[in-house]
């Protein structure tokens, strides 16, 4: 496979959100805008301060990011001949047909028809426009980035609520400590005969597309041919397909969605569920999660290595082989099932004769293992934010607890949105048949609709050693979902490409 | 034991009647992508045996592919095809289904070339019947019956037990499993409970499958001689086919995958149909006939308790060859999303469906039959949307419940009805209900 050393990549057309989370820059604003005039908006483009992703010493004070939804490329003027290669997730839309809707888990209260934005397929925001700046200065960078012609470009659709409430996201649990480490210098072989553990790095095509992915293919993407498009010529050749120009090299697919999470109800439910013990409360919060709050696993670390995790990093040096049936940390688990740390092959085995007889199928030691996907193709780079003051848990589980909209505007950046975002909302997160569990969803994340046929799935079970699992019945739903959609964060020459398309009428399509 | 069998009943549907035929099988869902069990033309449920069926419109809608290896399309008329899976003997439930859903089968098939209500239904399903080149069952021998009490079995367990940790608390699991099993006796005593025995597995089927066991390795051994002779000839010509045919790269219309996408994840579990030409030629199609011969060979004496290689998602599968072997079927019901059901074949067992299915006409290039192709995950997604028909009818006689908890639901009843090793085994066995 063909390699890239880290100098070597073209960080400098990259958007910085791909590689920096902008953790030191408190501040946040993140805006759904409307192309109100197509040529102030590709003026305004040409010139946009958006942040790359290099690195020069000294960390920037404010950053930008930009992406588009497929309306927002079509209102510039991107051609349906290049529109039409994008994956069909990015085009129907996140809220754009009711089977993708179900798949997603946005049923009941969670369905589009009650978000606040995006929930429309027919009107979904052009724009995503996220600023980031240093603690109380995120007015000043607005105010910056906000120009003239930048008013005459955009019409604001809504405003997002962000507030940082320091490492911990509205339940009070630190978040945010998993992450992919995106292998930029290509060290690692996505062969899948050398991969049967788990390993925490990642293919940089998982997440930016244009560069081979964990299969060693090119996602599908737009490609243009410069023949029949002089102003693709500036764009970066398709490494695939050399002769043609790489519209999506360098972008990414940003799924955002806002997450409504109740955070008094949360708390509240689990006192209720422990008798009022503050203990028990707190273990039981902390098997839903897969973490205690401090961000610390339930799981043992690590002794053997795990490729991309630092043998020291003490919240992350774990997989979960030492306990297959989740009696430290529950198989349902928020974490567990989000990030199950799966390897290619249910258990490493050297032996040539195991293998194979692994590979046929046979040789399993417990009915419940090699249930679960590789964990490998369903990796999410996580860059969310949190909204809504802080409130402690000892203060939510008053019953005079403020209440107050807290929530996530959550994040991911992904190469491939069914086989990654969707796969995970869906197999891992809402599936009330994860890895064999008996009807129960993800305890944070999910909603709590029976099954077809009736059958509850509103609970959550703790596997005892002694035997009887424990069962927290009737959850109620803790996060419902506000809004959400599908935008392509492009690279920094494609925005280029995109300020410079003749606007309509100057030439034929 | 009971073993499984099938039906594939085909007739092509007469010019102009598509549309009627698809309104009249509309009828029988209840919800989208679900079957009524109570539908009044074939009502499924009144079949105790009947553990899955579906009506599909075959039609050729990628039949053009052929153009690329230079061949002129062959023609197709649009067929119906009525499937199912259950116990016993097909016969025995073919007379069945033609006694007690006989005018709602006549009213479906009156859509088909050369039927008429005059024929006797019966022997116009047995003779429009089509065998499986290969076929797979999850679990040989479990009855839609145990699967329904053992369902019921565990559902009471999970019932009473948290009652009597209440109660006794769950240190001492021998004291539980004693509670849960006067429990179990007092409720199949008051009749709400049944664990039937085991049927004992018919005579005629034993010594059958005895045979095929025995004779298929032993024929094939007999001929390895041949094999060995032609081994170099056959590697030549494969591989020169494997780099010269066509691949074909095309992506699916959107408004096909969300016409299938619709019909999906209703249940816990999906139908899956795809249809599409054998590449020309008869080496592939005695390939395709050999590696069907040996899938069959595996499912029927290998894999049939709870999985195929690493695959436990399925619970029936089957692969058909249609138009004088010109063109295959594949059918199966899996559960999980499509997404997932998909990358569970490619990243676990891609060797084998590169096996299965690289003699089809528009399967991403393999190398040495099992290495690349589904691999190539984008081309294999493509390829196999475009070839996937959706079912205009689906019947489970178990819904919610995935082939895992079928499997589980039996252990729990094995436990009821066998002493435990240990106290560790008891927990162990606890932990499941």
């Amino acid at each position: 496979m063909a390699t890239t050393p880290t100098s070597d990549f073209p960080f400098d057309d990259l958007q910085g959100l791909l590689r920096f989370g902008h953790g030191h820059l408190k501040d946040s604003c993140f805006l759904l805008l409307q192309v109100a005039d197509v040529k102030a908006a590709k003026q305004w483009l040409a010139d946009a301060p958006v942040s790359p992703a290099t690195q020069n010493g000294s960390r920037p004070k404010t950053a930008l990011q930009i992406a588009f939804s497929v309306a927002g490329l079509r209102a510039l003027g991107l051609k349906e001949s290049v529109v039409r290669d994008f994956s069909d997730e990015f085009i129907g839309g996140m809220a754009g047909h009711e089977s993708r809707s179900r798949r997603l888990g946005d049923v009941g209260a969670n369905a589009p028809a009650y978000w606040a934005w995006g929930g429309d397929s027919e009107n979904v925001p052009h724009v995503l426009l996220l600023l980031y700046a240093e603690a109380g200065k995120i007015g000043a960078w607005r105010k910056k980035v906000e120009t003239k012609l930048f008013a005459k470009a955009f019409s604001l659709a809504a405003e997002l609520p962000t507030l940082d409430i320091g490492n911990v996201e509205p339940f009070g649990f630190v978040d945010g400590i998993s992450q992919p480490d995106i292998d930029w210098a290509g060290r690692q072989s996505v062969d899948s005969h050398s991969r049967d553990g788990f390993s925490n790095r990642l293919a940089v095509g998982e997440v930016v597309l244009g560069y081979r992915n964990e299969y060693g293919q090119y996602t599908v993407r737009p490609l243009i041919d410069p023949a029949g498009d002089p102003h693709a010529a500036a764009l970066p050749p398709a490494e695939d397909r050399p002769e043609f120009k790489d519209f999506a090299r360098n972008g990414s697919y940003l799924v955002l969605r806002e997450l409504g999470q109740d955070v008094p109800g949360f708390w509240q439910f689990l006192d209720k569920a422990s008798g009022g013990d503050a203990a028990q409360r707190e273990q039981l919060a902390a098997s839903m999660v897969g973490r205690r709050r401090d961000g610390s696993p339930l799981m043992p670390l690590a002794s053997e290595a795990i490729p991309g995790i630092p043998a020291g990093d003490t919240l992350n040096h774990f997989n979960y082989l030492p306990d297959p049936s989740g009696t430290r940390c529950p198989v349902g688990a928020h974490v567990r099932r989000a990030n199950p740390r799966s390897g290619d092959m249910p258990s490493v085995s050297g032996c040539f004769f195991s293998r194979l007889l692994k590979i046929l199928g046979f040789g399993l030691k417990r009915y419940d293992e090699d249930l679960i996907a590789s964990t490998r193709f369903h990796r999410l780079l996580r860059r969310g934010r949190t909204y809504g003051p802080l409130l402690t848990p000892e203060q939510a589980v008053k019953a005079d607890a403020p209440v107050a909209e807290r929530g996530l505007q959550f994040i991911c950046l992904v190469a491939n949105i069914s086989r990654q975002f969707e796969f995970v909302q869906n197999a891992w997160v809402v599936n009330s048949k994860f890895a064999g569990l008996q009807q129960e969803r993800d305890p944070l994340l999910a909603h709590r609709q029976p099954l077809h046929d009736g059958t509850p799935t509103d609970q959550f079970r703790r596997p005892d050693p002694a035997g009887p699992v424990q069962t927290v019945a009737h959850l109620p739903q803790f996060i419902s979902v506000r809004g959400g959609a599908y935008f392509f964060m492009p690279g920094l020459s494609a925005i280029r490409y995109l300020a410079a398309l003749p606007t309509q009428g100057d030439q034929s399509p | 034991m009971i073993p499984q069998s099938t039906f594939m009943i085909v007739a092509p549907v007469r010019d102009g009647e598509l549309e009627n035929l698809r309104g009249l099988l509309a009828g029988m869902n209840k919800s989208v992508g679900l079957a009524d069990p109570a539908n009044p033309l074939v009502p499924f449920g009144a079949f105790e045996r009947l553990h899955m069926a579906r009506f599909v419109i075959i039609e050729a809608i990628t039949g053009d592919d052929i153009k690329a290896f230079g061949r002129e399309r062959r023609p197709w008329q649009p067929a119906l095809a009525f499937l199912g899976d259950f116990d016993g003997d097909r016969v025995d439930f073919l007379t069945e289904l033609a006694e007690r859903a006989e005018e709602g089968l006549q009213q479906i098939f009156a859509h088909c070339e050369g039927f008429s209500k005059a024929f006797d239904l019966l022997s116009w399903m047995v003779t429009h019947n089509i065998e499986p080149a290969a076929n797979y069952v999850n679990w040989l021998g479990r009855t839609v019956r145990q699967v329904h009490e053992e369902a019921a079995l565990h559902q009471c367990l999970s019932e009473y037990l948290p009652q009597i940790v209440a109660e006794m608390g769950r240190d001492n699991p021998r004291v539980l499993r004693q509670k849960l099993l006067s429990h179990v006796e007092m409720q199949k005593h008051a009749g709400l409970l049944k664990l039937s025995p085991e049927d004992p597995t018919p005579l005629a089927w034993m010594i059958r499958n005895g045979l095929h066991k025995i004779g298929v390795p032993l024929v094939l051994l007999l001929l390895s001689p041949l094999f060995l002779i032609l081994a170099p000839f056959f590697a030549l010509r494969l591989r020169m086919l494997e780099r010269s045919d066509p691949e074909l790269f095309i992506r699916p219309s959107r408004e096909h995958i969300e016409a299938l996408a619709y019909l999906e994840d209703r249940d816990v579990s999906n139908q899956f149909n795809v249809f599409g030409d054998i590449k020309p030629g008869l080496f592939r199609l005695l390939l395709f006939k050999f590696l069907m011969l040996l899938t069959d060979y595996v499912a029927r004496h290998v894999y049939n308790r709870g999985f195929l290689t690493r695959i436990r998602s399925i619970h029936f599968a089957r692969w058909v060859f249609m138009d004088n072997n010109r063109r295959a079927f594949f059918a199966s019901n899996y559960d999980g999303s499509h997404e997932s059901y998909m990358d569970d074949f490619i990243n676990k067992a891609g060797w084998g469906l590169n096996a299965a299915f690289s003699n089809a006409i528009g399967y991403p290039t393999t190398r040495w039959i099992f290495k690349q192709g589904a691999e190539r995950e984008q081309q294999f997604k493509y390829t196999q949307r475009r070839h996937q028909l959706p079912s205009e009818v689906w019947y489970k006689a178990y819904p919610d419940l995935t082939a895992i908890d079928l499997a589980r639901n039996s252990r729990i009843r094995k436990g009821v009805e066998i002493r435990q090793a240990n106290d560790q085994a008891i927990r162990d066995w606890l932990g499941e209900i």
